[in-house]
């Protein structure tokens, strides 16, 4: 960690977003993680994309499990509420408030101990619920707060610190997401902001769960050679099929692209995600061919990186509950309430 | 305790048991008998002994007729409806001597049932189904109608009240209305021709059912919910919790759909187990909803360190724990109060919790809305403690009131001029001296926002391992449950100055009040406190120093109550005697009456 904070007088020549904020308005306190940890880079791509989305501070909702990356969300967005949850059991946090408010952009952050041992139960359930929130997962194939074990997501043949190999087959979150019908599902390395923001930023604009497996190298216990989740290997290994492009809502769309090359997507916000399909046979809308191809590029030790599935259309959490259009935390009582009069008709059916 | 007499005339005051076999569709049949008899104007107490199982078990009902109006079961069987002859043996057992036995005597009586000492009426409801029903399973569902017939010419039931019941039940098939009272009238008329009808115990009309409904206590725990303005819902499939939000679902179905738009003013999240129900309630609860979860003793155990967060971190979460029998998967369909001390200390760590013990349907409503008030008003988890004979079986209840200029007690929630005004919000300060901080909602202002966590923080809620630091906060929220302790619903209390008392809770209000009258008709001199809440309020130390012997009422194997009143209050505990019961079924009057006498006999009181 840093023990040198950085003034929160801003220099003027920051440029500004249409709220008239800085990119240093949507920092948070100051990071504990080691110094080099891949998860300070996500912190500040999510910073970033908060930024240049203009996202009113207080309409974030930042939500967390334990673990280093869920000690993250104190790091970003100072400006809105944060809930640290128990362990793995951010998402149900996430349901409830998710029920309450339906009008705020929920970011989870998660971590592969968090989200594929002690929780894959409550990752498994919220991507049912397509809630509609974005679920970063930054993953680093180790437990660092408890010293290097290995966690669910390291690869088999993986070496941990002290030489002991993985045998165990390891959760690819991707293909869990895809298996179990999420509408948004992702890859990047926390070392490619280039890449990373603009998919954040596509995750907080779309309508549904979002999740984000961001291959995120721990320093202190993950980082040596033999290890598949280092910054080294990660590096030499990823694959981006497709490349995301995000456009605002409000922006028009400059850059021309060849053709027959570029998928617009268009979110539930009215921006525009453009695909571009940097391997000709990809289709990021074809659920079965997307896993396919995840698995067959993991099979030559790759991690296919990008947005590597998105639909649209299925109904999120309030769409398919039929909630009214406000947030339920805001209907008036004596909406909710029957009143005495309707009370006795109650009772009557019951004589 | 009611004498018991064989023959002689028993008007209103008998219990009728009906023995059958699961999922053969008999509790419409037993259900049209009890509501008879209520619309007659006769107090009844009805309780069902259900097995955990979806076909084919044996399985019980019983009808206490009560003109006395007492609320729990009489101990004993007048008249036995045997239906399944696995249980012949049992059933007829059961029945006083000088009872009545009815039976299907389509096939040869069973020598089980030969008793000379009681009634026996045979009735061959097979037979007279096959003769008059098409199809198996109509025949079937018609026998039961038809048994419900021979007893009403038994008990002498109105089939006018019977034939309005069945148009109620059937207003959108009237077909039906026909065919099950042509059921009710063979076997009326098949017992009024082969039997004397009716029987010495029988049914006379009252007026003492007016202003009452025949209600379980988890429907009346889902109307306090609905009209507390709960929005969220969470919860995981529970014997004998889920009639609690089955019930919540129908009555939002109802009433909380926008006629126009066909858009609904809830949630409910079926969730993928207990550990996700209370943390639906708990983010709910944070954000500004009402949410509630509805469980029973294994989810309990399962949603222990999520209420732990609560606690410690200032959340609002409702939670209804409808107890069924431990430990372990038990026995989910019988009763129990045996997740007392699992609820009021529930997670790792310190942690205490308001809990509340509704007697009844009446207060399942009424304890339903404080709840959602004490919530937030404390910013913590509280514990609604029903049990399965009061959140499952139908109890008679006076018709629950309602006051228009109710509005909920959010508690120390700042809105956006609040916010506004303030030069900083802090979210764990004490600022009132009661322990209960103020909280803000997400969404409303950045100068708002705070941290919500579970690791250590200080009163700004920002983390901290410092130890003073640490136990500040951990004193506040000791003097926050000190607070609690004024704002539960204070302990009733029965009688003053005899030198002994019961202490209860729950639902052992019925037998024990039942068992005061024995007791006071024989000459002892009695009081009685029924605790309605926890923390204790000081009216309760105050009526245990009062008291030379006190006798702690419960069901419960390791007097759980008894081991609250040690830990919580000062009292002297060589003065807390136990009366246990555990066996899964509701308690008599006539246990409670035997557990003082027993004492007593001994010596145990001044």
């Amino acid at each position: 960690m840093s023990f040198i904070s950085k003034p929160k007088v801003a220099n003027p020549s920051l440029p500004r977003n249409e709220l008239g904020l800085n990119r240093r308005d949507y920092e948070g306190s100051m990071s504990t993680l080691c110094a080099g940890c891949g998860h300070d880079s996500v912190t500040a791509a999510i910073v970033q994309a908060c930024f240049e989305l203009a996202l009113p501070p207080q309409s974030v909702v930042k939500l967390s499990g334990i673990g280093c990356s869920s000690k993250t969300t104190a790091y970003f967005v100072a400006g809105a509420h944060g809930f640290n949850a128990v362990h793995g059991r951010m998402p149900s946090i996430a349901t409830g408030a998710n029920a309450a408010n339906r009008h705020l952009h929920y970011i989870g952050v998660s971590g592969d101990g968090d989200s594929l041992s002690i929780g894959v139960g409550q990752l498994a359930h919220v991507i049912r619920r397509n809630l509609d929130m974005i679920y970063i997962l930054e993953n680093n194939g180790v437990y660092g707060l408890t010293k290097g074990q290995f966690s669910a997501s390291a690869d088999i043949g993986s070496k941990s610190k002290k030489g002991e190999a993985n045998e165990q087959i390891p959760i690819d979150p991707v293909l869990l997401a895809l298996a179990l019908g999420a509408s948004f599902v992702a890859r990047s390395f926390s070392g490619d902001k280039e890449q990373l923001v603009p998919l954040i930023k596509a995750g907080l604009s779309h309508s549904g769960f979002a999740v984000i497996d961001v291959l995120s190298p721990c320093v202190t216990f993950n980082d040596h050679e033999g290890s598949t989740k280092s910054y080294a290997y990660v590096r030499e290994h990823s694959e981006a099929a497709v490349a995301a492009d995000y456009i605002a809502v409000q922006r028009e769309i400059r850059v021309s692209y060849a053709p027959g090359e570029v998928l617009p997507v268009t979110m539930h916000d009215g921006s525009k995600v453009l695909l571009r399909k940097l391997d000709p046979d990809y289709d990021p809308t074809d659920r079965a061919r997307a896993s396919a191809y995840v698995q067959e590029r993991a099979m030559r030790n790759e991690y296919v990186t990008g947005l590597i599935y998105v639909d649209q259309k299925r109904r999120d959490f309030h769409a398919r509950h039929g909630t009214v259009d406000e947030a339920l935390n805001s209907v008036p009582f004596e909406r909710l309430c029957p009143g005495a009069a309707k009370l006795s008709g109650i009772l009557d059916s019951f004589r | 305790m009611p004498e018991r007499a064989s023959a002689t005339t028993r008007v209103n005051d008998f219990t009728v048991k009906f023995a059958n076999v699961n999922g053969s569709g008999s509790a419409s049949a037993n259900s049209l008998v009890m509501k008879a008899i209520f619309r007659m104007g006769v107090p009844v107490v009805g309780k069902n002994f259900f097995p955990s199982n979806i076909q084919g078990l044996p399985t019980w009902y019983e009808i206490r007729v009560t003109r006395d109006g007492w609320r729990a079961r009489s101990g004993h069987v007048d008249i036995m409806v045997a239906m399944n002859a696995e249980t012949y043996a049992r059933d007829v057992r059961e029945v006083v001597p000088g009872g009545c036995l009815l039976y299907d005597s389509t096939w040869p009586s069973s020598t089980l049932l030969a008793r000379d000492d009681i009634r026996t009426v045979g009735i061959p409801l097979a037979q007279l189904c096959n003769e008059n029903f098409e199809g198996a399973r109509a025949r079937t569902l018609m026998k039961n109608i038809m048994y419900a017939g021979a007893l009403a010419a038994l008990v002498d039931l109105d089939l006018e009240i019977i034939r309005v019941l069945l148009a109620e039940t059937f207003a959108k098939k009237p077909a039906l209305v026909e065919s099950n009272m042509k059921a009710i009238e063979i076997g009326y008329r098949y017992a009024k021709e082969h039997f004397d009808c009716p029987l010495p115990t029988r049914v006379g009309r009252m007026n003492a059912t007016a202003g009452q409904v025949m209600i379980d206590g988890n429907t009346a725990a889902a109307l306090g919910c609905l009209y507390a303005g709960a929005t969220v819902g969470a919860w995981y499939p529970i014997t004998p919790s889920t009639s609690l939000m089955d019930a919540f679902r129908a009555l939002c179905a109802r009433h909380r759909v926008d006629p126009k738009t066909g858009k609904h003013d809830y949630v409910v999240v079926q969730a993928e187990d207990e550990l996700a129900a209370i943390g639906v309630v708990i983010g709910a609860s944070w954000n500004g909803a009402r949410a509630f979860t509805p469980t029973s003793g294994p989810g309990i155990s399962l949603m222990q360190e999520f209420i732990g967060l609560a606690y410690y971190a200032d959340v609002p979460a409702v939670i209804f724990d409808v107890q069924r029998v431990g430990p372990s998967t038990g026995m989910p369909t019988r009763t129990q109060q045996c997740d007392l001390l699992a609820c009021a200390y529930a997670s790792h760590g310190d942690t205490r919790h308001v809990l509340l013990f509704p007697d009844s349907p009446e207060e399942c409503f009424q304890m339903a809305v404080q709840a959602f008030d004490l919530a937030e008003r404390l910013q913590t988890p509280v514990f609604v403690l029903l049990d399965l004979d009061i959140g499952m079986n139908d109890w008679m209840a006076p018709d629950f009131k309602w006051d228009d200029g109710y509005r909920p007690d959010r508690g120390k929630m700042l809105d956006a001029g609040q916010i506004a005004a303030l030069d900083r919000f802090q979210r764990y300060l004490d600022l009132d001296g009661d322990g209960i901080p103020y909280r803000t909602l997400p969404g409303v202002s950045p100068k708002a926002a705070y941290f919500t966590r579970g690791s250590g923080h200080n009163r700004y809620g920002v983390y901290t391992e410092d130890a003073a630091e640490y136990q500040d906060v951990m004193d506040r929220l000791a003097r926050k449950f000190r607070t609690a302790a004024r704002l539960v619903p204070p302990a009733v209390a029965d009688g003053r100055g005899a030198p002994v008392a019961i202490v209860s809770l729950g639902s052992c209000d019925g037998p024990v009040r039942e068992a005061l009258a024995s007791l006071r008709r024989s000459g002892i001199a009695i009081d009685y406190l029924r605790l309605r809440g926890f923390p204790f309020g000081a009216e309760v130390g105050e009526f245990l120093a009062a008291h030379q012997t006190l006798f702690v009422v419960e069901q419960n194997r390791d007097a759980q109550l008894r081991s609250l009143l040690v830990l919580e209050t000062a009292v002297d505990k060589q003065k807390l005697r136990s009366i246990l019961h555990y066996n899964g079924s509701p308690m008599t009057a006539a246990w409670v009456v035997d557990g003082v006498n027993s004492a007593l006999a001994r010596g145990v009181a001044a």
